[in-house]
């Protein structure tokens, strides 16, 4: 379609689509970021919506925002700044003023600035010159009316034609990206299916977009991204929810399970009980509990009859799953307890993401009552973390809390697919009918783990429970019982390090900083480190997947550098777990705890203020 | 083929090695005894059977018990159970729990098992107290009732059990006394045989916190004109000689009556319905309490209904039958993927 005046090629690309939290910019986003990955771009997203479902029309409070970056290279986070914004309203604006890089263009939807929405968004009259964005390239498109002009012969309400707007919107950026309708005009006719007026209107709106961008050729130049150099092989985009559940069923098949999940619903974490209770047909049995605590009694209960059991939260219902995972380490079964973790504490900031919960993770029960800790560290490597945790729980016989968060769980990009035959086979320690009489807390010498007796074997008939028990399963309350049998818990949670992979350094094996960081901050801290690389300094990156226990070359990777910065989106939780685990280092920390990810120039700027103080 | 094995038990196969603990004369140790005959006589193969508990006296009975047992956590055992169950529907699985456990602690996983209609059996020992804390009012206690946490007498109302499986859309509600093995041991059997969730309230006697709370209707003197042991299909008729009948009183209420006085005959005593679905009159007979009415025992309810293991199943089934999606290669690649290289 239309031919282009000046096309630029880049590297990268951020385009961040907002508006009221009714206008569709989540599924704008989503089918923006479906036809670049088809393209071949690498990317990554991030939507950032209210808690409230549709939070007071206009307001700032009400903004939901969809990001993404895109590349001809690697993209490894959803962006700090947006070189294009969408802005549906004068709220958008205000919200995303500061997070537009300077010079950058600006599409707002001027039908939809009128006096009463400026001034909701808290502006007297003139958002950009208020904001100072005068200089900028700012697009002011009749969106709203053009809307209406296009769609006047369809007969539709006044309402359904102004929910066209963000497709417009759309039609506009694709343009501005020089990419292809089909992808988009195809989705529609699959959801508009049985009303195929709203299927056309839809495809009018974003034509009408499209040609409307190339005819006032307001946006030039335009930019071009040419597809990424990525490994071979069949893609799709993932985010971290949908990939968490796969990884789970994919190890229940490995194993030969059942899968089970028994959850109760909380943002962020809701997606994989939605995406397992959909999932009927590889046999997944949900459990929508009444509760948290039932989420997680009902997974323990179908651990004990043999299933791959789940449970999925947040971190308030962490809280109070806290006493039935320390049942889960006593009765020790395996269970993947999955903490998708937002703003806290207490409600906090329910949509928002934050890396605070790692204490509460490691410690947060009574008595000595050590799991296993994993960390997701990017939205598709949770297919990767939910298998190995699930692969652990079952072959050790031991709770593994699996660590996401909000940036994780809701963020996409692409994902090479896996093959099954590529996986490890799972094999649970399974006790056989013939080891009569069954002791229920032998085990095996290299793991420790005892066996798994699945009632409704003959023969196994045991008796488990959260008391202290002897290798028999007799109640005992003998002291050297207790403490013996404390040590052998914690001793078999040490040794899963025999076989966890050691810590990968990305840069230097030695230099003058070490950049530590864990979970979902991998692609903030890689894109930041691999910059001050680029400009020529001695840092190194560390993300640890694996918290507890932690690889075994901590210290021979640590002792290589002058200084060490531990970065992580809470108050100094891994600093500080470091300080007891590895207390021969110094940790420098940086922190944020604004229920956002960090920018690169977060990162960039201590680690340099780090590297120039004596 | 069908099962042919004849599963031949004596109540001795489902004791196991461990010294029963509970006091010498609490109730508790009846109920075992009325249990273990009711497995006995059920002829399902040992290892089907799970027992699960939650925290209290009670709940130690799973290390009794020669099947698979788990001993979990105060108040969560039907969630556990419920886990169990969805699991393995295949399995027997018992749920052992006491009026603190169940109600109080255990309240919101109690009435969403029943609501469920999870095929489970829950035996809820009733002894109105809390006997391993050392005597503090339950939410069964009667109100006034003097205790540790109550020195002068609680202020709160009780539940009553019955009332409460009922409101929870309960399908199958039973009582009995822990002395009476032989009624226990036919109600267990029955609870057993029910599809869904069964409830069964075990009026029981804590020796030590609550000595005879149960006395009044259950002493061997006086148990027959102060109970009214229900058979379906049967008239409600108690009392030594078989001389009381229950009446339905204006079509709201029910009436504890002599039989031969002011006319009234055995033909005008009501007959017992545990298979109606409306509950009106069972709701009524479960909240019957001495002295207007004797005491209820024996199956109130018992009404068929899905049940939620059974039907997660079937779906499974249903959705497999057309499903495209038939392992996880399917799945990882369905949808919208594209090939690069």
């Amino acid at each position: 379609m239309g031919k282009k005046s000046e096309v630029i090629e880049r590297e990268e690309v951020v385009i961040r689509f907002s508006g009221d939290s009714g206008d569709g910019m989540q599924l704008t986003g989503t089918l923006f970021s479906d036809t670049a990955a088809l393209f071949g771009n690498d990317l990554s997203t991030f939507p950032d919506y209210p808690a409230e479902i549709r939070a007071p029309q206009g307001t700032v409070g009400g903004v939901s925002g969809f990001q993404v970056h895109l590349g001809h290279s690697e993209i490894n986070t959803p962006g700090d700044f947006s070189d294009v914004l969408v802005a549906m309203n004068p709220a958008a604006i205000k919200a995303n003023a500061k997070w537009i890089k300077p010079g950058g263009t600006i599409i707002y939807d001027e039908g939809n600035f009128t006096e009463k929405n400026i001034e909701k968004a808290g502006y007297e009259k003139d958002p950009i010159a208020e904001e100072k964005l005068e200089s900028y390239n700012v697009i002011a498109a009749p969106i709203s009316s053009m809307v209406k002009e296009a769609l006047k012969d369809f007969g539709l309400d006044p309402k359904s034609v102004l929910r066209t707007k963000n497709m417009f919107a759309l039609g506009m950026v694709y343009w501005l990206f020089d990419r292809k309708l089909k992808y988009t005009e195809d989705y529609f006719e699959k959801k508009f299916r049985n009303n195929p007026e709203m299927a056309e209107a839809n495809k009018v709106a974003l034509r009408a977009g499209y040609y409307y961008a190339e005819t006032i050729e307001a946006l030039n130049p335009t930019y071009k991204i040419l597809p990424a150099q990525i490994a071979k092989g069949i893609y799709r985009n993932i985010n971290g929810n949908s990939a968490t559940a796969w990884g789970f069923m994919a190890a229940a098949e490995k194993a030969g399970v059942e899968l089970f999940i028994g959850s109760y619903p909380i943002t962020p974490a809701t997606g994989i009980l939605e995406e397992l209770a959909a999932r009927k047909d590889l046999g997944v049995k949900s459990f929508q509990a009444e509760d948290e605590i039932a989420g997680i009694c009902t997974s323990l209960g179908a651990s004990f009859a043999g299933n791959l059991a789940i449970t999925s939260t947040s971190g308030p219902g962490l809280a109070l799953k806290s006493e039935a995972i320390g049942l889960a380490v006593m009765a020790e079964l395996p269970i993947v307890i999955v903490n998708v973790q937002r703003g806290g504490p207490s409600t906090g900031l329910p949509t928002k993401t934050e890396q605070a919960d790692l204490m509460q993770a490691l410690y947060g029960r009574n008595g000595e009552c050590p799991v296993v800790v994993i960390a997701s560290s990017t939205p598709s490597d949770c297919f990767h973390f939910a298998f190995e945790a699930a692969r652990i729980a079952m072959e050790h016989m031991t709770p593994v809390l699996l660590l996401s968060d909000s940036y994780l769980a809701n963020g996409t990009e692409p994902w090479r697919i896996p093959d099954m035959s590529d996986l490890p086979k799972i094999n649970p320690p399974f006790a056989k009918s013939t080891e009569t009489p069954f002791l229920p807390y032998k085990r095996d010498d290299i793991k420790l783990a005892r066996y798994w007796a699945v009632p409704g074997t003959p023969g196994l008939e045991h008796r488990i429970g959260g008391l202290e028990k002897t290798v028999k399963g007799t109640v005992s309350y003998v002291p050297e019982n207790h403490e013996h049998m404390v040590k052998l818990r914690a001793e078999k949670v040490e040794r899963v390090a025999d076989e966890i992979p050691d810590l990968q350094v990305f840069g230097g094996n030695s230099g003058d900083l070490l950049v530590v960081g864990w979970g979902g901050s991998y692609g903030y801290l890689i894109t930041a480190v691999r910059e001050l690389q680029e400009e020529g300094l001695k840092v190194s990156l560390v993300n640890f997947n694996f918290i507890n226990p932690l690889p075994k070359n901590v210290k021979k990777v640590f002792s290589q550098f002058k200084k060490i910065v531990v970065c992580e989106l809470n108050m100094g939780q891994f600093a500080d777990y470091l300080r007891i685990k590895h207390q021969e280092f110094n940790y420098e920390q940086l922190n944020k705890i604004q229920g956002l990810p960090f920018t690169i120039n977060d990162i960039k700027e201590k680690c340099i203020k780090i590297m120039e103080d004596k | 083929m069908a099962d042919t094995q004849v599963y031949k038990y004596t109540p001795k196969d489902f004791k196991s090695d461990q010294e029963v603990r509970w006091c010498p004369g609490c109730g508790d140790h009846a109920v075992l005894s009325s249990v273990q005959r009711a497995l006995a006589e059920l002829e399902i193969p040992k290892e089907k059977f799970a027992f699960i508990s939650g925290i209290g006296c009670s709940s130690r009975f799973p290390y009794y018990m020669n099947t698979y047992g788990f001993h979990g956590i105060h108040g969560r055992a039907s969630a556990i159970a419920s886990g169990v169950k969805t699991a393995n529907p295949e399995l027997s699985v018992w749920q052992i729990t006491g009026d603190g456990d169940a109600l109080a602690i255990g309240g919101n996983h109690f009435i969403h098992a029943i609501r469920r209609n999870i095929d489970i059996n829950i035996i809820l020992f009733n002894n109105e107290i809390y006997g391993l804390t050392k005597g503090q009012y339950s939410p069964t206690s009667t109100k006034g009732l003097v205790t540790k946490t109550s020195p002068f007498g609680t202020v709160e109302e009780p539940f009553s059990v019955g009332e409460l499986v009922i409101g929870a859309k309960g399908k199958f509600f039973a009582r009995t006394i822990d002395t009476n093995i032989a009624l226990s041991t036919q109600i267990y059997i029955e609870a057993a045989k029910h599809n869904g969730t069964s409830v069964i309230e075990v009026l029981q006697n804590c020796v030590i916190f609550n000595d005879g709370i149960h006395d009044t209707i259950a002493e061997k003197e006086v148990r027959d004109d102060r109970t009214l042991i229900l058979k379906h299909g049967q008239p409600m008729i108690f009392g030594k000689n078989n001389e009381m009948g229950l009446i339905l009183e204006g079509c709201r209420k029910l009436k504890a009556v002599k039989l031969g006085e002011n006319g009234i005959t055995e033909k005008d005593v009501l007959v017992h319905d545990a298979l109606e679905p409306n509950p009106g009159i069972q709701y009524m007979l479960a909240n019957m309490r001495y002295p207007e009415y004797p005491v209820a025992l024996g199956v109130i309810r018992s009404v068929a209904g899905p049940t939620y293991d059974r039907s997660v199943q079937e779906q499974i089934e249903g959705v497999k039958k057309t499903a495209k999606i038939k392992c996880m290669d399917d799945l990882l690649k369905s949808g919208s993927t594209w090939s690069v290289g």
